[in-house]
């Protein structure tokens, strides 16, 4: 149906989020390069210590890809809920899935202070999608709507598999890092034969340290940036799909308030989920700090002025 | 969804089908053989309306259109409800023995939409079913899907999930049904049911 659409994407998003990953593939190629440099300068096997990161790293990742939707309900305390325990809750699912033509995810309920919502899961099929309960108090069926229909996007997006992809490259430098640095600490005692194969072994572990650092620095910049776009393509799809890129912007408007709002001991139990939550529980940055580099999420005005552009394209006449 | 469009993150809005409704006249027959249901002569369209002037001229545009279709063969106007879900049903009311205009209305306010560009804000349209008993049955169609399922609600919020499965097995092959189960939901207080 080529014919008229008011759902055209958005091209600068795609050019950015482009470039970010074009950019985290190149540094994942030098790094290759440089491990393997490293390996053949000195003529060190560092390849088994690489090898192991990379296991090690993979299975990582594999397994939180796995078990994201488990690990992410307990972190949260979440809870399962019937239709008959939610029937408001699911009737906006249903109706969001109907319109998207997806699977129905698993609905839960955490009993927390904080509005907020998510959705993990490796798949479609094995999608949850998450809201407290406060949030539902706090906003009113079109901007709860809202919500629901962005972290649907999230599961339409394989936002968990692509982030998991992405932050590989970064669990595997951290890993060699540790790796490096108690090689450094316990190698030069080791059993090793001759002196001058134990001096070669420790410049091998610095040098493959700082590249590691420096890599794992670099990608995780790119990581935090893939995933503000993420957030906004997010928000995008969302709007397009209820129609009413108000309800979207007044619940964003109405959550970053009260979220900033809340003293921070509770929200230090909350951080590690982060990036799967609708707001991210702290202070949204504001714009260009340097906090907002390291932001997972977009600040309130970018995020606003995005809808903005989609309410635009929605009430453009056709023809 | 392709590789490139989950890389990038952007959803392609899905578009309706609309032809299957078609085969919905002659289902009824076999629905009428089979378990006894006649149509109430009531079908609805379900929609999620859009922000802004663009979207309400279309919706006023349809309303004309339909008012004045049914006021020259001497049926009820179109009715516009809103529902809590935000979604706006249009309800058109024809005789009982009228399924195949009932079904042509029911397309009209699709391609109007579709046209305008608002095809991928279509839900599902419904189609009122009776029998002897007063036990009221509906058939949904799925615009995204292409697929038809059957909802019969009880008292309360419970539906007669042993009546749908009959229903589902009489009509059989004349009518697609949705394999998904999952995809069955309620329409809880439908307009027109």
């Amino acid at each position: 149906m080529a014919a008229r659409t008011r759902y055209a994407p958005d091209r600068g998003l795609t050019v950015r989020m482009t470039a970010t990953m074009f950019l985290l593939g190149l540094v994942f190629v030098a790094f290759v390069a440089a491990i393997i440099g490293i390996g053949t300068a000195y003529h060190a096997s560092d390849a088994a210590i690489v090898l192991f990161a990379v296991v090690i790293g993979g299975g990582f990742a594999i397994g939180s890809l796995f078990y994201s939707d488990k690990i992410a309900l307990r972190t949260a305390g979440a809870r399962e809920v019937t239709p008959q325990e939610a029937p408001e809750l699911h009737g906006i699912v249903d109706r969001l899935c109907a319109l998207a033509d997806m699977p129905k995810p698993r609905v839960a309920i955490a009993h927390s202070n904080m509005p907020n919502a998510f959705a993990t899961g490796r798949n479609a099929d094995h999608a949850v999608l998450c809201v407290t309960d406060d949030l539902m108090r706090r906003l009113t069926p079109e901007e709860l709507e809202g919500v629901i229909a962005h972290e649907m996007s999230h599961v339409a997006h394989k936002d968990v598999q692509v982030m998991t992809a992405a932050s590989f490259l970064a669990i595997i430098a951290a890993l060699l890092i540790r790796v490096a640095f108690y090689g450094e600490l316990f190698g030069g005692g080791g059993g090793r034969g001759r002196g001058g194969n134990n001096q070669n072994a420790a410049i091998v572990m610095l040098v493959l340290m700082a590249v590691s650092i420096v890599v794992y620095a670099v990608s995780f910049v790119l990581i935090r940036l893939l995933s503000r776009y993420r957030e906004l393509s997010a928000d995008r799809s969302g709007a397009l799909l209820t129609g009413r890129p108000s309800a979207l912007k007044s619940a964003l408007v109405k959550v970053s308030g009260d979220i900033g709002r809340i003293p921070t001991n509770d929200l230090r139990t909350a951080k590690p989920m982060n990036a799967f939550f609708f707001a991210p529980a702290m202070h949204l940055a504001p714009k260009g700090s340097l906090a907002a580099i390291f932001s997972t999420h977009p600040s309130l005005e970018r995020r606003l002025a995005e809808l903005d552009k989609v309410q635009q394209q929605l009430s453009r006449t056709a023809g | 969804m392709g590789f490139l469009d989950t890389l990038l993150g952007r959803t392609k809005p899905v578009q309706p089908k609309l032809d299957d409704l078609f085969a919905l006249p002659s289902a009824a027959v076999t629905l009428d053989a089979g378990a006894g249901f006649k149509p109430t002569g009531s079908g609805s369209v379900c929609f999620r309306p859009v922000e802004g002037r663009s979207f309400s001229d279309v919706q006023k545009e349809i309303q004309e259109l339909l008012d004045m279709s049914s006021g020259k063969e001497g049926g009820l106007p179109v009715e516009v409800t809103k529902d809590s879900y935000g979604f706006t049903w249009l309800v058109s009311s024809r005789m009982s023995d009228e399924l195949d205009a009932l079904v042509t209305d029911l397309h009209a306010v699709n391609s109007s939409l579709v046209d305008a560009g608002f095809g991928p804000q279509l839900l599902c349209t419904l189609v009122a079913f009776k029998d002897d008993q007063e036990r009221r049955l509906a058939l949904v169609y799925l615009f995204k899907r292409g697929t038809f399922y059957p909802f019969a609600p009880l008292t309360g919020e419970r539906r007669d999930n042993a009546l749908e499965l009959q229903v589902k097995g009489t009509i059989g092959d004349d009518l697609k049904f949705e394999p998904d189960l999952a995809r069955w939901f309620p329409v809880w207080g439908a307009p027109g049911l």
